[in-house]
C-alpha cells in the first residue's frame, strides 16, 4: 500500500493540503500527511481508543449524589457552593436520586441503623459507580470509633475508591480527593466494584436464643439483613 | 448594681424553695440538692402526682430534660423542671428505681416533651416507664438487644439490623384497604430532611393523617464518649459536632459552662467577652444554614438565596477561622476561658469583623427582599405550620421555635451568661406562630448578633494590654468533688442547649446527659402538621430548623 493518496482524494483535498504544506513548511511529522488527514483536511480530530475515551467523559462529568449525613456534609455542601465551586472540576452537579448518580460522597458516621440504608442507596445507584470516603469517620469511625453504634469505617459496608481523611477535611481537601478520583477514573485504574465488605446474610451464626428466631422467622428473602460483629471490627 | 435587690432575691428564693417543700409534702422522701436546683426524692408511683403539683401550683411549665442513670444499687430518672417566665427557677425531680426492676411512673400526661425523653430513657439506659403510650426504643434499632449505657451492657455482643420494618419507599403501601389511605417514607436519604431523618408519614389525599418521626441514623454515642474522656481536654472537642453547622462554640460553652458550675471556676472577664463575640459568630453562621436551606426547600432556590447564604458563611467561617483555627470544628473553649488570645495583628482581625458587620445590613435587606417579601415564600409560610405557645411549652420547645410562637424566652437575658448582661441587645419573639414567624425571628436574631458582636469589638479593641487574661489557673486534672450533680444549660443556635453532669470523684464524669434542643422542637412535628398538606410537612420541617448530629447525639 502506498502512501500516496489516490486521485480522487487527492484532487477533492488538494487545496487545502497546499495551504497547510505551505503554512506548516518543510520537515514535518509524517503522521501529518497520513491519507486520515488526507480525508480530514484541515479540519482537527483525534485519535483515541474507545475506552480510553469513555473514561476520560466519565471523569470529566461526574455526577454526585446528594447525601448527607454528619458534620462533613457541611463542608460538602460549602464544596459545591459559592467560592470553593466543585462544579468548576466537572462535578458539581449533586443528584437528589442514587438512579442518576455515579458518584457518591459519603460524608459523615455510619451508625448501625444507617448501615442497611446506605448499602440500599449503593446498590441503587448504576454501575459503573465510585465511593469517596470523607473524614475520618469513614475510614475507622473518626472520634466516635468506640462507640457502641459507630461502625468502624464505610469500607464495613461498601466498597470505597478514595479517603479523604480530616475532621472535618477543608472544601479544598474535598476537591483535591474528586480531582484524584477523576485522575484515577480518566486512567481507567479505578478499582473494580467487589462485594465482599458488607455482610448480607441471615443471621449467620448468631446464637438462636428467642428473639433471634423470632426476627429470622419474620424475614424474607428480599429484606436486607445487616449483622454487626462488633468484637471483629478493626 | 447595688447588692440589696441580690440580697433580697436571695431570701425570696429561700422562701420560695421553703414553698416548694411545703408543696410537695410528705411525698418527699430527701432532698437531693443539685448545684443548680433543690432536688426532691419521691416515689416511682408519686410521679404524675408531685409533676401536676408543680406544674399548676408553682408554675413549673417546662420540662427542660430527663435525665436517667444507673447508680450500683439503683436506677435513676430526674426530672429537670423550669418556668418559662423566668428560668432560672429550677427544680429537680429524682425518682429512684430498684435494679431488679426498674419500672417508674410516665410524667407523659403531665409534659408531654416525657414522651420522647422518657423513650430515650429506656432505650439507653432501660428504665421501664409504667403507662407510656408509646414505649418503643426511639435511637436505636428496633432489634437491639441491651440497653447500652447501663452497667452490665456487652458492647462487644454483635447486633442484627434488618431493613425489615421499613417498607421499600418506592412502593405505595396501602396499609388499610378501608381507609384508602397511603403510607409514605419520608427520608432517611431525602433532600428536604436535613440530614438523616426518617418521616414516617400517612396520607390521605394529599393531606398528612398521621406522621412520626424516626430518628436514630445518626446516634453516634456522644454521652458515651463525653463519659469517656477526662474533663480537662478530652470532651471539648466533641460538643462542635452535636450541632456541626458551625454552632460549635454555642455547643461547647454548654460544657464549659456545665464543669464550670460543677467545679466552680471563674472565668476572667476578657475571655467572657471573647467567647461571647465567637458564640454570636457562630450564631449568624448557622442561621444563615438555616435560611439558605429554608428557601431551597420552600421554593427551590438553588441558585440566589442558598449560594448568598452560603457566600456568607464563608465570610463568617474566615473571621471564625483566624479566631479559632479551624473552619467547623473549633475546639476554642477552654475550662475557665479560651485557648489564645486572638490573632496578630489585632487590628487586621478587627477591621475584618468590622467589614463583615458593615455589609450585614445590606446583605439582609437583600434577603429580605428575596425571602420574606416574596410570594411563593408566603404563600407557603405564612398560616402554615401552626404551633400554639401552649403547645409548644407542653413539648419544651425553645429557641426560635419558641420565639415564633410568642414565647418570651432566650436564656442569654433570662439567665445570664457570658457577657450577655452587659450588653445592648434585645429578644426577638414573633406572634404568628407558623413558619413564616420562625424564619422572621431568625433574620431577626442575625441583627441582633451583629449588634452584639460590635460591642465586643468595641470593647476589646479598647481593653488594657495588661489584663487580657485568657485562662484562670485551673488544675491540670480536674476532679470535682464525688456526687457533685448539675444541670446547666445555654441558649444555642436552636434553643436550650442543656448539659446534666454528675461527678463520681474520677477525672472523668459519671454521667454525661445532653438536653438537645433539636430533640424536643423536633417532637412538635407531629402537633404542626397532622391535618395539613403534605408540602406545608416538608416547609414545617425546615422551619424547624434540626441539625440532625443534635437530634441523635
Amino acid at each position: 500500500m502506498s502512501n500516496e493518496p489516490t486521485q480522487q482524494i487527492y484532487d477533492s483535498t488538494a487545496p487545502s493540503t497546499e495551504t497547510q504544506e505551505d503554512r506548516m513548511g518543510p520537515g514535518v511529522d509524517a503522521r501529518m500527511n497520513s491519507k486520515l488527514r488526507e480525508a480530514f483536511g484541515s479540519s482537527p480530530f483525534i485519535l483515541t481508543k474507545f475506552d480510553q475515551f469513555m473514561n476520560w467523559v466519565r471523569g470529566s462529568s461526574m455526577f454526585m449524589l446528594q447525601f448527607g449525613i454528619a458534620c462533613c456534609s457541611i463542608e460538602m455542601i460549602h464544596t459545591y457552593a459559592i467560592k470553593h465551586d466543585l462544579d468548576r472540576f466537572g462535578a458539581g452537579v449533586p443528584r437528589a436520586s442514587p438512579r442518576q448518580a455515579d458518584v457518591i460522597i459519603v460524608p459523615g458516621t455510619i451508625v448501625s441503623k444507617f448501615g442497611p440504608r446506605m448499602k440500599r442507596v449503593y446498590d441503587q445507584m448504576p454501575e459503573p459507580k465510585f465511593v469517596i470516603g470523607m473524614g475520618s469517620c469513614t475510614i475507622s469511625g473518626g472520634p466516635f470509633q468506640e462507640g457502641y453504634n459507630v461502625v468502624k469505617g464505610a469500607e464495613e459496608i461498601i466498597p470505597v475508591d478514595i479517603h479523604v481523611p480530616g475532621c472535618p477535611p477543608r472544601p479544598e481537601a474535598l476537591i483535591y480527593g474528586v480531582a484524584k478520583l477523576q485522575e484515577r477514573v480518566a486512567n481507567g485504574e479505578s478499582s473494580p466494584v467487589v462485594v465482599k465488605p458488607y455482610e448480607l446474610e441471615q443471621f449467620g451464626d448468631l446464637e438462636r436464643d428467642e428473639l433471634v428466631q423470632k426476627l429470622a422467622d419474620q424475614i424474607d428473602e428480599e429484606d436486607l439483613v445487616m449483622r454487626y460483629n462488633w468484637a471483629d471490627s478493626p | 448594681m447595688s447588692t440589696e435587690p441580690e440580697l433580697d432575691a436571695d431570701v425570696a428564693e429561700m422562701s420560695f424553695e421553703d414553698r416548694l417543700e411545703a408543696l410537695v409534702g410528705t411525698r418527699v422522701l430527701e432532698r437531693d440538692d443539685h448545684k443548680n436546683a433543690p432536688g426532691f426524692v419521691i416515689r416511682p408511683d408519686d410521679v404524675q402526682d408531685v409533676l401536676f403539683d408543680l406544674r399548676d401550683e408553682a408554675g413549673f411549665d417546662h420540662l427542660s430534660c430527663v435525665t436517667a442513670q444507673q447508680y450500683d444499687d439503683r436506677y435513676e430518672s430526674i426530672y429537670h423542671l423550669k418556668q418559662y417566665d423566668d428560668p432560672t427557677r429550677e427544680v429537680s425531680v429524682v425518682v429512684p428505681t430498684s435494679t431488679d426492676n426498674p419500672v417508674s411512673q410516665t410524667a407523659e400526661p403531665v409534659f408531654r416533651s416525657a414522651d420522647w425523653a422518657e423513650r430515650e430513657n429506656f432505650d439507653l439506659v432501660g428504665i421501664d416507664y409504667e403507662g407510656h403510650p408509646d414505649p418503643r426504643r426511639i435511637l436505636l434499632p428496633e432489634t437491639w438487644q441491651g440497653h447500652p449505657l447501663s452497667q452490665d451492657y456487652n458492647q462487644e455482643k454483635p447486633q442484627v439490623v434488618t431493613l425489615s420494618e421499613h417498607a421499600n419507599p418506592l412502593q405505595a403501601d396501602h396499609k388499610d384497604t378501608e381507609t384508602d389511605t397511603m403510607f409514605l417514607n419520608i427520608g432517611p436519604h431525602h433532600p428536604a430532611t436535613h440530614g438523616v431523618l426518617h418521616v414516617k408519614t400517612v396520607l390521605d389525599g394529599e393531606t398528612v393523617v398521621d406522621v412520626d418521626p424516626d430518628i436514630g441514623y445518626l446516634h453516634r454515642c456522644e454521652e458515651q464518649m463525653c463519659e469517656q474522656g477526662t474533663y480537662r481536654h478530652q470532651i471539648m472537642p466533641y460538643p462542635d459536632r452535636w450541632d456541626y453547622v458551625s454552632a460549635g462554640l454555642l455547643n461547647e460553652w454548654a460544657y464549659a459552662r456545665a464543669v464550670e458550675d460543677l467545679a466552680d471556676i471563674e472565668v476572667p472577664e476578657y475571655a467572657q467577652v471573647i467567647r461571647t463575640m465567637g458564640a454570636e459568630l457562630c450564631r449568624i453562621a448557622a442561621h444563615m444554614l438555616a435560611l439558605g436551606t429554608f428557601a431551597l426547600d420552600v421554593f427551590g432556590d438553588f441558585t440566589a438565596v442558598f449560594q448568598y447564604a452560603f457566600r456568607d458563611r464563608e465570610v463568617v467561617q474566615d473571621i471564625l477561622e483566624d479566631l479559632t483555627g479551624q473552619r467547623l470544628m473549633f475546639n476554642y473553649f477552654r475550662l475557665g476561658g479560651v485557648a489564645w488570645d486572638l490573632p496578630e495583628p489585632r487590628e487586621e482581625f478587627f477591621e475584618k469583623t468590622r467589614d463583615f458587620l458593615d455589609d450585614l445590613p445590606h446583605k439582609v435587606s437583600e434577603y429580605e427582599d428575596l425571602i420574606v417579601t416574596n410570594e411563593i415564600f408566603q404563600i407557603r409560610c405564612v398560616d402554615t405550620g401552626i404551633l400554639e405557645p401552649e403547645v409548644a411549652k407542653s413539648y419544651g420547645a425553645t429557641g426560635p421555635t419558641a420565639r415564633g410562637s410568642g414565647i418570651d424566652m432566650d436564656l442569654r437575658r433570662d439567665d445570664p451568661y457570658g457577657y450577655y448582661e452587659n450588653l445592648d441587645w434585645d429578644v426577638i419573639t414573633e406572634d404568628g406562630m407558623d413558619n413564616y414567624s420562625r424564619v422572621l425571628v431568625r433574620m431577626g436574631e442575625v441583627e441582633e448578633s451583629a449588634k452584639i458582636i460590635e460591642q465586643c469589638v468595641d470593647l476589646l479593641e479598647d481593653w488594657p494590654e495588661d489584663d487580657r487574661e485568657i485562662q484562670s489557673n485551673v488544675p491540670r486534672t480536674l476532679k470535682p468533688e464525688a456526687d457533685t450533680e448539675t444541670y446547666r444549660a445555654v441558649e444555642a443556635a436552636k434553643g436550650e442547649l442543656g448539659i446534666y453532669l454528675r461527678s463520681d470523684g474520677t477525672d472523668k464524669p459519671g454521667r454525661f446527659k445532653i438536653r438537645s434542643p433539636c430533640f424536643h422542637n423536633l417532637s412538635t412535628l407531629a402537633e404542626m402538621t397532622e391535618g395539613e398538606y403534605i408540602p406545608d410537612l416538608i416547609a414545617s420541617l425546615g422551619s424547624l430548623d434540626i441539625v440532625l448530629g443534635e437530634v441523635d447525639r
